[in-house]
């Protein structure tokens, strides 16, 4: 229980704190970067290791890789869909959720199973 | 195009907002530990690059867009959106970059110190984040 609570305080902590620096970034393509900051791996990576081993986290940091790549593909589908037909952002983002997981899915059965 | 940085833009972002965005960040930690004690490090790991507050963050960047505009007078339904289109093609360069640090974490751990590698894997993030950035706005 304490594990989840320092992983909660940890996480939100450091996810907030890219936030903000999204927040006072312009141009708003630049301050975009942060969107994709590696938060939650730096929120979590240190507790794993810890607690886990160095390997273990390694073989996470492995599959991450078929994560960023989901990543980049869910972002830029919801940039392209939002400056062509702009409909609103929340709808957009949530609706193309299931493209990350597939992407991700989809990349780590094919060739990091 | 130059970076500024806009310390009056954190005025507009409302307490309930960063509560919203800390609760997300702490949830989706605490989830991607959970996933990868049940289902192991392999499925546990995509979650490492799980768009956590993206949803929000692009929600929160169109109302403050629309926002500004309909205080100078105009509708700025469009601007909004179209701003947040723009701070996802931001995303999609930093999650390329992200790879560059999946790929840092996994090739260094195993032999090097966990904090100099995550200091270099974050280095290598932020390098390569700018760099395709600045490529991105020459091309």
């Amino acid at each position: 229980m304490t594990d989840l609570l320092l992983r909660f305080l940890i996480g939100g902590t450091v996810v907030s704190l890219f936030a903000i620096l999204g927040d006072v970034l312009r141009p708003r393509s630049f301050a975009g970067l942060f969107g994709a900051a590696p938060s939650i791996a730096l929120a979590t990576l240190g507790l794993t290791i810890h607690h886990e081993g160095k390997l273990y986290a390694a073989t996470e940091a492995r599959s991450m890789i078929a994560g960023a790549i989901a990543m980049a593909v869910y972002a830029a589908t919801i940039s392209w869909v939002l400056i062509r037909y702009k409909p609103p952002a929340m709808a957009v983002t949530l609706a193309l959720l299931p493209l990350w997981f597939g992407v991700s899915f989809g990349i780590w059965h094919l060739c990091l199973r | 195009m130059m970076v500024d940085v806009k310390f009056a833009s954190l005025k507009s972002t409302k307490p309930h907002e960063y509560a919203l965005r800390f609760l997300f960040g702490g949830i989706v930690t605490v989830t991607a530990g959970i996933i990868a004690k049940r289902f192991g490090p392999g499925i546990g790991g995509l979650f490492l690059a799980f768009p956590a507050i993206f949803p929000a963050s692009a929600t929160l960047i169109e109302d403050h867009e629309k926002q500004n505009k309909q205080e100078a007078g105009y509708d700025g339904t469009r601007r909004g959106r179209i701003a947040a289109g723009l701070d996802a093609a931001g995303t999609c360069l930093g999650a390329v970059a992200l790879l560059l640090f999946a790929f840092v974490i996994y090739g260094l751990l195993p032999s090097q110190a966990p904090f100099l590698t995550l200091a270099a894997a974050s280095l290598a993030w932020l390098t390569l984040s700018v760099l395709l950035w600045f490529l991105a706005k020459r091309i």
